[in-house]
């Protein structure tokens, strides 16, 4: 393991920051009277963001008559509302959608990722947790398997190779990797939330997805831990892992007031939430600028 | 051409005893031109009585334009008869919502779902055309020329302008008048200012000199701190508006849905009281249900 962590420390160091806007945007946000200076203040400090919304902003999809060449010019123009929802809708996705263009294991973990995220939050919600709050469990399970984006970005081959053998010998997804790379994504993924100074419950996600115990026990991670299973029992999107747990610790089934069944027959129909989530990504990947839509 | 008034009320369809006067459907607003080219501003619950007028002129072209997309200015759609009935054309208009990324078509056949409603787009009678505008876009509605500006609300919202042989009307769907999100004592407060001088400007620039201005003014300044960035306008604002734009007749429409027809005509008196008359001022009306103004 003495090689594979200095190599861990190098791939972490080379992964880029997770932008603190992104926190910021979901908890302000989640307040119906947050403050519009508040907002466009965090936008501001976030160059990347803030191209991505001027981007938007003077797209086909806004058919403005005139350029708009900054966040608060586009305040006036078009809104805040419509800011605050565009911000909404960019700020999570801005970290998962970056890399995962041309490549079927991320598209299929990026529809598992938001599966995850959307579940999670159904859970919390069920559990009485504030809308504030429940964002919270969004982007910790959006986020639960980012490990395997950056295991696939930076040792492509291996990655891959990790892949076809978890599938070709119905292992976890988690023991091929260490066999193949001799480290897998759920360290990666707690080193990188550390790196991201990630609230605790969210670095619980990315780190122990797979591991869990009653002594680590907290909300987010029993909702992401049972979101995670649940998904892969339904089978939205692939996380590229061939085992599917058929049953939750009791511990979680008590924490959540239901079993699997039970708990996936309370989803309703989060098909549609998925789908948005996803056709953002898609027209976001597609280039909002590059590739107009036809509006006539 | 013709105005009438199908539905005043703001946000929800406000039936009973304390709106009778001004009526209690919802927003929509039928224009015609000298040719009698059928323009509807507006698909409120207004659209239905209206719609009931119409059999005697089918088969008929109907150019509908959407301000936005919020249910007090559609629900009356799915009830708009002559789409039941083979030889209709409607020809929707309006614009792109680029926060649930659809087309005005996607946005109005998603009401005729059937889970909302028993009849499928698919299974109308009439032929519909839908046409999603993009901002100052002009297109031609019969004889009439019909252009937009965006205006402020909580969803792109479409304020319209419709000329006709040297006549013309804007209607500003839901509309708050801009406000700076800053202190005066905020760096940006000045930058702000300016972004919305030019705005404002821009509005200005398009409503001059129309002959009728109907403008959303959901609520009195005693209203409107509390509801503040809901997207709709007050009756102080709009009548400076109107002076400013030179325009020759205001409505004032979107009625708040808790107002009675009493507390309606008080508020306007009192707005009326604080901005006194002055050379050369619009006159200013309440818009009214079943109200047909000739310019």
């Amino acid at each position: 393991m003495g090689h594979s962590k200095e190599k861990l420390i190098r791939l972490v160091d080379g992964m880029p920051a997770f932008p603190p806007s992104v926190y910021h945007i979901l908890k302000l946000t989640a307040d119906i009277n947050c403050a519009p200076k508040e907002l466009v203040r965090v936008i501001d400090l976030d160059p990347i963001l803030t191209i991505k919304l001027l981007q938007l902003v003077n797209s086909p999809y806004f058919g403005l008559s005139r350029q708009i060449g900054s966040i608060r010019q586009a305040v006036v123009f078009v809104g805040i509302n419509t800011i605050k929802n565009l911000a909404l809708t960019i700020a999570p996705m801005e970290m998962l959608s970056r890399d995962t263009q041309n490549s079927p294991f991320l598209e299929g973990l990026l529809s598992h990722a938001i599966a995850v995220g959307v579940i999670a939050r159904h859970l919390a919600r069920r559990e009485g947790i504030s809308e504030v709050e429940s964002t919270d469990f969004f982007v910790a399970g959006l986020l639960h398997d980012f490990g395997k984006i950056a295991l696939h970005r930076f040792f492509p081959r291996k990655h891959a190779k990790a892949l076809a053998l978890a599938d070709k010998k119905q292992l976890s997804l988690l023991e091929a990797e260490q066999q193949i790379l001799d480290l897998d994504h759920a360290q990666i993924g707690a080193l990188l939330a550390d790196k991201w100074r990630l609230p605790p419950g969210c670095a619980a996600s990315m780190g122990q997805h797979h591991d869990w115990r009653v002594e680590r026990s907290s909300p987010v991670l029993d909702c992401v831990y049972a979101a995670n299973i649940i998904a892969k029992t339904i089978g939205v999107g692939d996380s590229g892992n061939p085992v599917k747990e058929s049953t939750l610790p009791p511990e979680v089934e008590h924490h959540l007031g239901g079993t699997l069944p039970e708990l996936i027959g309370t989803l309703g129909d989060l098909s549609g939430e998925m789908h948005k989530v996803q056709l953002f990504i898609h027209s976001w990947q597609s280039g909002s600028s590059g590739n107009p839509i036809d509006l006539t | 051409m013709k105005i009438k008034f199908w539905g005043v009320r703001g946000s929800i369809a406000t039936p009973g005893s304390s709106t009778v006067r001004y009526g209690g459907n919802t927003t929509c607003i039928e224009v015609r031109s000298d040719d009698n080219d059928l323009i509807i501003l507006d698909a409120g619950t207004g659209l239905f009585p209206l719609a009931l007028t119409l059999f005697p002129e089918l088969p008929l072209t109907c150019h509908l334009f959407i301000t936005h997309t919020h249910w007090d200015h559609i629900q009356g759609l799915p009830f708009f008869i002559p789409n039941f009935i083979p030889g209709n054309t409607l020809r929707i208009h309006g614009a792109y919502d680029p926060i649930a990324r659809r087309d005005i078509r996607e946005i109005l056949t998603g009401q005729l779902q059937y889970c909302y409603f028993p009849v499928r787009e698919a299974e109308l009678k009439a032929r519909l055309e839908y046409v999603t505008l993009r901002e100052r876009q002009t297109v031609q509605a019969g004889s009439a020329t019909v252009s937009n500006i965006l205006m402020n609300h909580p969803v792109l919202n479409f304020g319209y302008r419709i000329e006709c042989q040297g006549k013309s009307v804007f209607f500003t769907g839901d509309h708050e008048h801009l406000y700076n999100i800053y202190e005066p004592d905020d760096e940006e407060f000045a930058e702000y200012e300016l972004f919305m001088s030019q705005k404002n400007q821009s509005i200005v620039e398009f409503i001059r000199g129309v002959d009728v201005l109907i403008a959303d003014t959901s609520y009195t300044l005693q209203d409107y701190p509390a509801k503040k960035g809901w997207g709709h306008s007050t009756f102080d604002a709009n009548i400076a508006l109107a002076r400013e734009a030179g325009v020759k007749t205001l409505f004032f429409t979107h009625h708040e849905p808790t107002r009675s027809d009493d507390a309606l005509e008080r508020v306007l008196e009192e707005a009326l009281t604080r901005n006194p008359r002055q050379p050369g001022d619009p006159q200013f009306l309440l818009a009214r249900e079943g109200l047909v103004y000739e310019l």
